[in-house]
């Protein structure tokens, strides 16, 4: 079953000419025509233009080509519907957007195409990236591969159940306060948030300017550290990338952690957590003892008001973000008798409850007379919160916690109150605020019903050789990545 | 916790949003909770906390003032719900 | 009761960068719709900008060029209000922490409100932002152009130091001068390159509360500007002294009716929502980069034109002249600096060169129009490609200063020095134009005179002075025009009365 394979085993499997990328991708898409019916990870995908990207990278190794410095060459790679690859539908799960067609590809995107990467599929994902369960889709629900009656995650909840149904073999989220990890954890699979400015944001169709990164979802912390290698790096088209050295992130997997610092925030660790969530996080810290780190607890004093936070700088950035979406130059449009008519209709119609709920919010916030109380305020909070974390990493190299305080819900538990759904993201939202970076690794599964668990790290900015390689060392030492849903529906 | 008036119906306007009657109200409600759940930021003092508007300082980054290839009249075309003479045509605008 | 206006300018000045301000589009004018355009400037999903340094560098150098202060923090906020022309519906502005800030323009001006022929405006800010696309507007629809969307524009707000049209009016053609001079912007009023908001408001004299601030928006003339400040300062005054209330508001300039109208009123209109862009770092110019923008100021027109006739004792008109065309400025300053008489080297400049090249340009133009070149691509002379040196000038006023050759000589050498390059002393030489100072032989076309003319000669010696004009006419035309006029008028003298 080539699909579930990583990428670093079909790579191998490729250098020694055993299958061919065709086998590869065609094995991708079988998976997807067996189980997409009952998960709804895809949007849309081109079978035909994914298996003509395969036959050029075939011919090319034929023609004696060498994946040398093409570290994804014939890799199947899967997208959320909200990063632009040319001529690819892009609709960020919104009925806003119509028919659109890219006309440009994302550098994140072009850099996995130069690395000879198949960049095939739209995955389903909350609409523009509001939500934490893949419910806010304008094109129906994402199921869990480990319980179809449950959510994937979200935002990039396609881009976690397509890699955990092994319906392609990475795939790229996006994560603004734990879109990435959340999902990652909710479907067992590795899921990494770069600190801000790592990837370029360029092609990323923006929810919240200042929080946005982009991330892979994978099967491992290797196959994480060489995709995060592949499209990092600053980027002319991103005023915000940072020109920071890109480091070989593989290499700094040698699984010796002796000596490494592991601090552990007591403000985690306390109210709503599920306990086997909990016993299963304790489980992870002694077995980080085992391994030779040491185990700090720290404080994080200004935990408590991330949530808060985060709701008016996203909500605030996002209102301006999605006023583009208007019908004028793109998209789909409801006719009015002027523009201003033409806007309110076609935005009214176009986006969904949850979208419009945070454009009202986000707008209010900023609107005259409140700037002050809600936004500049938050900003400030911002600072404490980021300066929690600059002062934690004065004293420890990560910091280890759960990635969510549950294990994935049932569909519809908490689509009614949003204020509970937002305070499901209470682990995840703080690394965005701070600008610092954030993997989500299985690390052991709920008893019944069987459902996976993540373990978070929480690196310093430009922190990624380290954290990652904590999170190898633990998951080299754990056999909870080897583990695959049923998939029996 | 307090619950926080939001005038929906004006900032729907600003935000160019039309929202039937049911949205409205429901929409005022559940504003009103997070608006309220937001209200604990005002336990902090932030009294010479600078504020961070980026999550990684920088400054001055620009691009050389050069050339680059626009899109064809085509692509930048192909998306427009209506066109005509090379323009994205819509309603006339108003003054 | 008398009242007063009180006027300030928010003038937005288009660039002259190669590309636009967050995408390397061509900041093209004239192109087809919709061809200078990319992801970034239509605003479609997923883009970013990018700001456009040589955009930053001109803002800075507006700046020192308006005398302002150069903040060491700056940094661009989002602008929301929906509008079809505006691709992101923000538009990226500098709102709380400009590029510059707290400077004047200092300018010509003998109206109202001026001391020594002079007025001063204060410049609050003058920051960068975008320009929006171009709306076209047709029966029922209107169509929209995104070819100038995303131009760097400057936005150059002064105080309300303004106190009647004529002013107004004045302040923007200095300020545009500094502009274009200043290599900032072309400045070119056909293409759009300069459009103002007008906020006018009136009150008593001798009071100091302003009065309700009406704005008349998108003015894209300056003599529109001072029709339309003109009719409304009037307007506002007429309504206040009926009793009547004025209410903030903006108003619109019919050009053909000559008068302004209400425009239809926003609500919201002021609620834009300002916040930092997330997608922009802030920008801290350092000392460096700062005595970099600097070492491009010029020298402001106006301190220029005084300089020129302080140094060079220049009539206010010559000056004025050198003023406005700075390339005619630095050629005579290039002279007058080696020269003893500058006031002549202006004269053969302003009045016989300016003359010649307009004549010559005439001609060429007609030259390729007749070869079927469109007016953009002319190739008309210019100071540059002269045929003479321009130290040949100065040798050709020596030469009339010396008394080498008369002035009439002096035209001809010029005008042969003009087609041919030569230098003057090669024409005196080869036309044979030296004056002719040889006393004998002047004596000797006296003579011949006024033994030719017994009428003047009777004339004059019953007392008709004039009469000797015309008699020297005649040596003149004796000699060819080479007898020096001085010493004719001498030697007839002294023959008559003798």
């Amino acid at each position: 079953m080539l699909n579930q394979l990583t990428i670093s085993e079909l790579a191998a499997k490729f250098a020694k000419r055993e299958v061919s990328a065709r086998e590869a991708t065609q094995a991708c898409l079988d998976q997807i025509a067996c189980v997409d019916g009952k998960i709804h990870a895809f949007l849309s995908f081109n079978a035909a233009a994914a298996l003509a990207q395969a036959d050029a990278v075939d011919q090319l190794i034929s023609q004696g080509g060498s994946g040398a410095n093409r570290p994804l060459l014939g890799i199947p790679i899967a997208i959320k519907d909200v990063l632009a690859v040319k001529n690819q539908p892009l609709n960020c799960a919104s009925k806003i957007l119509g028919n659109y067609i890219s006309p440009y590809d994302a550098t994140a995107i072009e850099k996995l195409k130069a690395a000879g990467a198949i960049v095939f599929g739209r995955l389903n994902m909350d609409e523009f990236a509001m939500g934490s369960s893949t419910e806010n889709s304008a094109f129906g629900l994402t199921c869990n591969p480990w319980d179809i009656t449950r959510i994937p995650g979200g935002s990039s909840g396609g881009s976690a159940a397509a890699v955990a149904a092994d319906e392609c073999i990475a795939s790229l989220g996006t994560d603004t306060g734990g879109s990435i990890r959340q999902p990652a954890a909710l479907c067992g699979c590795v899921g990494l948030k770069p600190t801000y400015g790592r990837i370029s944001r360029y092609g990323l169709v923006a929810f919240a300017s200042s929080l946005d990164q982009i991330g892979p979802f994978t099967k491992d912390v290797r196959d994480s550290a060489t995709l995060l290698g592949v499209m990092s790096g600053v980027d002319r088209r991103d005023s915000t990338s940072v020109p920071e050295p890109v480091p070989n992130y593989v290499a700094a997997l040698d699984g010796n952690i002796r000596g490494l610092k592991l601090g552990l925030p007591k403000e985690y660790m306390v109210g709503g957590l599920d306990p086997e969530i909990k016993a299963s996080v304790d489980a992870a810290v002694k077995q980080y003892e085992k391994l030779g780190a040491e185990i700090v607890e720290i404080s994080l004093p200004h935990t408590d008001y991330a949530v808060a936070v985060y709701y008016i700088i996203a909500t605030a950035e996002a209102s301006a973000n999605l006023a583009r979406f208007d019908g004028i130059r793109y998209g789909a449009r409801v006719e009015g008798n002027d523009p201003i008519e033409l806007y309110s209709k076609t935005r009214g119609a176009g986006f969904g409850a949850e979208v419009k709920r945070r454009i009202i919010l986000g707008t209010y916030v900023l609107s005259s007379g409140y700037y002050d109380a809600y936004y500049l305020r938050a900003q400030k909070v911002r600072t404490l919160i980021r300066n929690d974390f600059l002062k934690a990493f004065e004293t420890v190299d990560a910091i280890v916690t759960p990635t969510t305080p549950t294990a994935a819900f049932k569909a519809g538990e908490k689509s009614g109150d949003p204020l509970q759904m937002y305070l499901s993201d209470i682990f995840t939202i703080s690394c965005n605020l701070a600008g610092i970076c954030g993997v989500s690794l299985p690390c052991g599964f709920t008893q019944n019903p069987k459902l996976p668990i993540g373990l978070q790290l929480l690196g310093k900015p430009f922190g990624e050789e380290t954290m990652l390689k904590l999170a190898h060392a633990y998951e080299q030492s754990t056999a909870w990545h080897k583990e695959k849903p049923s998939l029996k529906f | 916790m307090a619950s926080a008036e939001i005038n929906v119906k004006y900032v729907a306007h600003l935000a160019r949003l039309a929202l039937t009657p049911e949205e409205e109200t429901k929409l005022a409600a559940q504003l009103g909770n997070i608006l309220g759940y937001i209200e604990k930021l005002r336990e902090l003092d932030v009294t010479g906390v600078e504020p961070t508007a980026h999550a990684v300082p920088m400054v001055n980054c620009t691009r050389a003032d050069e050339v680059r290839e626009s899109l064809s009249h085509e692509e930048a075309l192909r998306n427009a719900p209506r066109q005509a003479n090379g323009l994205f045509i819509v309603p006339k605008i108003v003054e | 009761m008398e009242y007063e206006a009180v006027i300030g300018l928010e003038t937005h000045v288009q660039l002259n960068t190669k590309s636009k301000m967050w995408c390397g589009c061509a900041n093209q004018y004239g192109s087809e719709p919709n061809t200078n355009v990319c992801p970034v400037c239509l605003g479609l999903p997923g883009v970013l900008p990018v700001p456009n340094d040589e955009a930053l560098r001109k803002t800075v150098l507006t700046g020192y060029l308006l005398n302002c202060e150069i903040p060491r923090f700056a940094k661009f906020d989002r602008k929301s209000y929906f509008y079809p022309d505006m691709p992101k519906n923000y538009q990226l502005t500098q709102y709380d922490k400009p590029s510059t800030a707290n400077g004047f323009v200092e300018f010509e001006f003998t109206g109202a409100g001026s001391v020594n022929g002079l007025a001063r405006v204060r410049i609050t800010r003058a920051h960068l932002e975008e320009d929006v696309g171009k709306s076209t507007h047709f029966d029922r629809h209107s169509g929209l152009d995104f070819n100038r969307a995303g131009v760097p524009l400057m936005e150059i707000v002064s105080e309300p130091d303004i106190t009647s049209a004529d002013m107004a009016y004045a302040y923007l053609n200095a300020l545009t001068e500094i502009l274009h001079q200043g290599g900032v912007s072309d400045c070119d009023m056909e293409k759009g390159m300069v459009r103002c908001d007008v906020n006018i408001s009136v009150r008593p004299i001798g009071t100091k509360e302003l009065g309700a601030k009406i704005e008349i928006k998108n003015m894209n003339s300056f003599s529109g500007v001072r029709r339309a400040a003109e009719y409304e300062i009037a307007r506002q005054i007429e309504v206040v002294k009926r009793g009547e209330k004025l209410i903030q508001s903006t108003r619109r300039w019919d050009d053909v009716a000559g008068i302004t109208e209400q425009m239809r009123t926003k609500e919201d209109a002021h609620d834009y929502r300002y916040f930092p862009d997330p997608d922009l770092m802030p920008l801290a110019p350092t000392d460096a980069w700062l005595a970099e923008v600097k070492t491009k100021a010029i020298e402001l027109p106006l301190a220029r034109k005084q300089r020129f006739m302080r140094d060079y004792q220049l009539p206010a008109g010559d000056a004025e002249v050198f003023k406005s065309n700075v390339a005619l400025g630095n050629y005579f300053e290039g002279l007058a600096r080696q020269s003893k008489n500058p006031k002549a080297v202006a004269n053969w400049i302003i009045n016989n060169l300016l003359a010649k090249l307009a004549e010559l340009n005439a001609r060429e133009k007609s030259e390729q129009e007749a070869l079927g070149l469109e007016a953009a691509d002319l190739k008309l002379s210019s100071f540059a490609d002269l045929k003479f040196k321009p130290e040949a000038l100065l040798e050709l006023v020596n030469l009339v200063e010396a008394k080498t050759i008369s002035s009439s000589a002096a035209q001809q050498v010029f005008a042969e020095m003009f087609d041919s390059g030569k230098a003057p002393a090669v024409i005196v030489q080869e036309k044979g134009l030296a004056q002719v100072s040889d006393t004998g032989a002047i004596e000797k076309f006296c003579d011949d005179a006024i033994a030719a003319n017994p009428a003047p000669v009777a004339d004059y010696k019953a007392g008709k002075a004039a009469a000797l004009n015309s008699l020297k006419g005649q040596v003149m035309k004796l000699s060819k025009g080479k007898a020096n006029p001085a010493l004719v008028g001498e030697i007839l003298e002294r023959k008559l009365k003798g």
